[in-house]
């Protein structure tokens, strides 16, 4: 069976939980003491994933780290429709990929924020809350540039991993003193996910549908 | 801001770590009812704490106790006693810590979001509770003059997943206890051993008026589960309530009467709050109904 380790508050463990759960692919956790433990830093873990960072995945042996090295593993491997990751259309998979990475911009800042506000980490919140705003207005820019277009996703007209890896830190924000009040396309798009089918919550992440919608 | 001058709450004994939190080469640097503070484990193996100024230079040496697997220290000369959990000695019982988080709000908020078991269906949906089961049945509430705490005894919710070792939804019989402004427990139903009480418990550590770390640990019967799960049952629960806890406004709790009456009639949370009145408490509380309404300093 897939083995996840995985931290229950860790934005990157819920991104990997939730994709498996739409893909209805059953797994089991390792629970790793991220904090206070700090375990993640410590050898045995490194011996696992020499970055010290979760989630890592392992399927069979198969061992595997990054979070969005995992989700295009999982699709890749679960998603028999092929729908959630388009690897055979260049440009679906270039706009996939693009915002794929962008989903470690927003770990580095809004992240980081959250670490900060709540469980105290050492670190530069108004850096880390200056960079998550610049990205966010990246993102909320493009998400209603994809409305007027008549696609509500962000690699195009329907839901694929580059919106599972992106969700989770632009939805946890709030918890690292970062207010989403004025990106009104991100909040519709937050809602959209939230409405999926499937969808699973983590603390910090509520399922509540009271966020504007837009027409679709 | 400036070290309160609450006679009240400098004279608690109040958390400011666990006790793995401090050692020798990584001091805990923090802050306490406004006083930075720096702890740290001397040569002699115990833990030393300092007030400190501005540039991190140590100044008066505080009183320090190591227990209950934390660290406590006192800004008073008359401290209270710290609570006694005699059930600390008892055979069978394992001390799980779970670290803290912080939350922006006055402590005082926290301990009396602890005691409210209205919360449980909509915030920790399918953990402690879940709708329709919403009602909470009568209960008693009281302030113990004889210890000077505050107790609510008789509780009573039906939890889907009540601790880590839970299986199936049960009745869980609670009872809490206050034995200071920033320190309550609470004894639940266990799970997996009949007749018996799992503690769970809650040092707040006042940082600022409006800031604070909730820390708190678990003292169940439970040899199934390992101290990482246990942690992160417990931390799940507490992130659950953070969000919430934020938004409630003002962040300072309001302790004149019919300044913010909780819709359904929240015994202990009263019974809380007048107990906090009587002791003239002020750190944590609304000044001033009029000049307080916003968060906004
Ligand atoms: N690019 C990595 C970043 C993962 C990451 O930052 N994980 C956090 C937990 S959410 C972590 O383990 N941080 C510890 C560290 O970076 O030292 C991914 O997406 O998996
Ligand atoms: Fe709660």
């Amino acid at each position: 069976m897939i083995k996840l380790y995985d931290y229950p508050a860790s934005g990157n463990c819920y991104k990997i939980r939730l994709f498996l759960n739409i893909l209805g692919v059953a797994y089991e956790t390792v629970p790793v003491d991220f904090y206070p433990g700090l375990e993640h830093r410590n050898a045995d873990f490194k011996a696992i994933n020499p970055l010290g960072q979760l989630p890592v995945l392992d399927d069979d042996g198969f061992v595997i780290r990054d979070a969005q090295a995992i989700l295009a593993y999982l699709a890749s491997k679960y998603d028999a429709a092929g729908t959630w990751f388009d690897r055979d259309d260049p440009v679906a998979l270039g706009k996939t990929m693009m915002w794929l990475a962008f989903a470690d911009q927003i770990t580095a800042t809004s992240s980081a924020a959250r670490l900060h506000d709540v469980l105290g980490f050492d670190l530069d919140v108004d850096a880390a809350r200056k960079g998550a705003h610049a990205a966010f207005r990246i993102l909320d820019d493009h998400l209603i540039e994809q409305e007027f277009v008549g696609e509500y996703w962000l690699a195009g007209d329907r839901a694929s991993i580059a919106d599972i890896a992106c969700f989770p830190y632009v939805a946890l924000a709030p918890d690292g003193g970062i207010n989403l009040g004025n990106y009104h396309g991100i909040r519709r798009w937050l809602a959209r996910i939230k409405r999926m089918p499937d969808f699973v919550e983590m603390p910090g992440i509520f399922l509540e549908f009271d966020e504007p919608m837009a027409a679709e | 801001m400036a070290k309160t001058t609450d006679a009240f709450a400098l004279n608690e004994w109040l958390v400011i770590g666990r006790l793995e939190d401090a050692t020798h080469d990584k001091p805990r640097v923090t802050r306490l009812l406004g006083q930075d503070i720096r702890a740290e484990r001397t040569a002699d193996g115990a833990i030393g704490v300092w007030e400190t100024d501005l540039a991190g230079n140590k100044g008066r040496a505080l009183p320090v106790q190591e227990r209950y697997g934390h660290i406590f220290v006192t800004l008073g000369d008359t401290p209270r006693d710290l609570l006694e959990m005699p059930e600390f000695e008892e055979e069978g019982r394992r001390l799980v810590t779970i670290g803290y988080v912080r939350v922006k709000t006055s402590p005082l908020r926290v301990v009396e979001n602890f005691l409210d078991l209205g919360h449980f269906p909509y915030v920790h949906t399918n953990y402690l509770g879940a709708e329709p089961q919403t009602e909470v049945a009568n209960y008693k509430a009281e302030i113990r003059e004889d210890v000077d705490e505050v107790w609510a005894t008789d509780c009573s919710f039906f939890q889907q997943k009540a601790a880590k070792s839970a299986t199936d939804g049960q009745q869980s019989e609670y009872e809490y206890r206050v034995t200071s402004p920033f320190i309550t427990v609470l004894y639940k139903t266990c799970p997996i051993k009949p007749g018996a009480w799992d503690l769970v418990g809650l040092f707040v550590q006042p940082l600022d008026e409006d800031l604070c770390e909730a820390h708190s640990f678990v003292l169940p019967f439970d040899e199934e589960n390992t101290d990482v799960e246990l942690r992160h049952f417990q931390q799940t629960i507490f992130l659950q309530d953070r969000p919430i806890l934020e938004n409630q406004l003002p962040a300072l709790l309001p302790l004149t009467p019919g300044t913010e009456m909780p819709a359904r009639a929240d015994a202990t949370s009263m019974t809380y709050r007048r107990w906090l009145k009587k002791k003239n408490i002020t750190f944590g509380v609304q000044k001033d109904a009029a000049s307080t309404n916003s968060r906004a300093a």
